[in-house]
């Protein structure tokens, strides 16, 4: 962690305060969505594909969990306190808080050119060798520094999260909603139908997850306190005196 | 106005955090203006459009209200997807209710002959309708998936009288902005705006894939509403009220369904 370079004050942030502010945001609003849609499928933990499905019918898989609903089937003898009530307001509200960051975070980063700088491999680094050399670049003791830009594993995982799986997160979450359907039926027909868009949800919420994870492994192998310090006051150096 | 201090940015001084240059001031300023009068303007058209819900208060009435608001806007004219007959589903799944009450078992016994769906509250012409006096009213069907907050769902062709025809003989007051509708089940009441009452897919379902609409599903009376999630479609319907404001009801939320943490509008 002392390999951290020490950057002055006076120096560029590393991460622009919109990118700062935006990022907290979408951290509280991801996590309340994660906790609450964990609640939600505790309440039918069956997933189906096309337009129906429920304890008629034959499932696509199960989750093996004890339900907050006697009337499905789990194999289990007691059913969880029921918490879907403040999951889906609180839900929705998150919901809200994320896409309204999203927006403010697309319509900053076009403006400033933070995708094309910072985002965007430079050409010469799309291809599949250089995100392979950046990958095992990890095994050799060699993460990325604090103050070197990021590698090109780590540009097209950020590209990938932002412009494919929120917009499709969101996409498969309106399509969910009876009354969006109404107005936009096409947005659920091609998924499939109502229960495909419902595990496709499911499955690219798993996929967020699975991002959240390796991003906290990364910012903790990395080192834990300047990266915060980082994302915090956009600057990643640690005084002196802090120093170990 | 002196501008010479700013005029160029590499001689400027970085901010010094204890002050504020003018033009941070002013543009700070200008900015709070533009978001207070924006938020009130907002204010001021939602509840004039009636884009607020009954249940806008507290931590989660943000969001609640922007869903409802958004999707009042988004939704004016559409109608719930209807599917063809081939999609309706084999096993319909019916969601438990509480054991039937003794003014239920007694209406069951007589085979529902004296069910009656009482109107009353700001209308022109209070009514009373027994279940053949509704069959009689002008009838729609319609194929279309009942959607459980739970994440289940099915198709089924329901066969009804539209609320629209019920509130036409009925003729509702022009202040009115809720239609309250109660079931015969203890503590189980919800309420529709104008929108979603006077919407073609709205009915009082009294059929199911061609026969009567069964007790499990609803009947003898159940509201359809295929905007909106499965709680909004309530079971055993026996009274209507039109109304100007939910406030006298229960605790003021809309529905009884606030009252057990769930939200009144259930689009999504």
């Amino acid at each position: 962690m002392s390999t951290v370079a020490v950057s002055p004050k006076t120096e560029t942030p590393r991460h622009a305060a919109f990118v700062r502010v935006t990022h907290w945001l979408t951290f509280v609003a991801f996590i309340a969505l994660l906790i609450t849609g964990a609640e939600i499928v505790i309440s039918h933990p069956r997933f189906y594909w096309g337009e129906t499905g429920n304890v008629n019918m034959q499932p696509l898989f199960t989750i093996h969990i004890p339900s907050s609903r006697d009337t499905v089937p789990t194999g289990y003898g007691y059913v969880m306190p029921d918490q879907n009530g403040w999951s889906r307001y609180l839900h929705f509200e998150s919901a809200w808080l994320l896409v309204l960051t999203g927006l403010i975070y697309i319509v900053a980063g076009l403006w400033t050119g933070h995708f094309l700088r910072n985002l965007l491999p430079p050409r010469g680094e799309r291809g599949v060798r250089a995100h392979w050399r950046s990958f095992t670049a990890h095994f050799r003791r060699s993460a990325p520094g604090a103050a070197q830009p990021y590698n090109a594993l780590q540009r097209t995982t950020y590209i990938v999260v932002i412009f494919v799986l929120f917009p499709l997160i969101i996409w498969t979450g309106l399509a969910l909603s009876p009354a969006f359907n109404s107005a936009f039926p096409f947005a659920v027909n091609v998924l499939g139908g109502r229960q495909s868009a419902r595990t496709l949800h499911f499955f690219i919420s798993g996929a967020l997850l699975l991002f959240l994870l390796v991003h906290i492994a990364m910012v903790v192998l990395s080192g834990f306190r300047s990266r915060m310090r980082a994302m915090i006051t956009g600057h990643a150096a640690i005084p002196d005196e802090e120093r170990p | 106005m002196n501008s010479s201090t700013t005029q160029n940015p590499t001689q400027s001084p970085a901010e010094s955090p204890t002050r504020i240059s003018r033009r941070k001031l002013i543009t700070g300023g200008l900015a709070t203006v533009a978001g207070a009068s924006g938020l009130w303007t907002a204010d001021r058209l939602a509840r004039r459009y009636g884009l607020i819900p009954p249940d806008h208060r507290g931590f989660f009435g943000a969001g609640e209200t922007l869903t409802y608001a958004a999707q009042r806007l988004l939704t004016v004219h559409s109608l719930a997807r209807e599917f063809p007959r081939s999609m309706i589903s084999k096993a319909p799944f019916a969601n438990e209710v509480a054991p039937p009450n003794a003014a239920f078992k007694a209406h069951q016994a007589n085979g529902f002959r004296d069910w009656r769906l009482v109107v009353d509250g700001m209308v022109a012409h209070p009514l009373s309708l027994s279940l053949s006096d509704l069959r009689s009213m002008p009838s729609r069907s319609q194929i279309t998936e009942v959607v459980c907050e739970e994440g289940w769902s099915y198709i089924a062709e329901w066969i009804g009288t539209p609320l629209h025809e019920v509130l036409r003989e009925a003729e509702p007051l022009p202040q009115v902005r809720y239609i309250f509708y109660d079931s015969i089940e203890h503590n189980s009441w919800d309420s529709l705006d104008m929108a979603d009452a006077l919407h073609p897919q709205t009915f009082l379902t009294w059929g199911m894939n061609d026969g009567d609409l069964p007790v499990r599903h609803g009947g003898p009376l159940r509201m359809r509403v295929p905007r909106q999630l499965g709680y909004k479609s309530l079971k055993y319907v026996v009274h209507l009220t039109a109304t100007d404001s939910m406030k006298k009801f229960g605790k003021g939320l809309g529905s009884v369904s606030p009252e057990y943490g769930y939200a009144w509008y259930a689009g999504i």
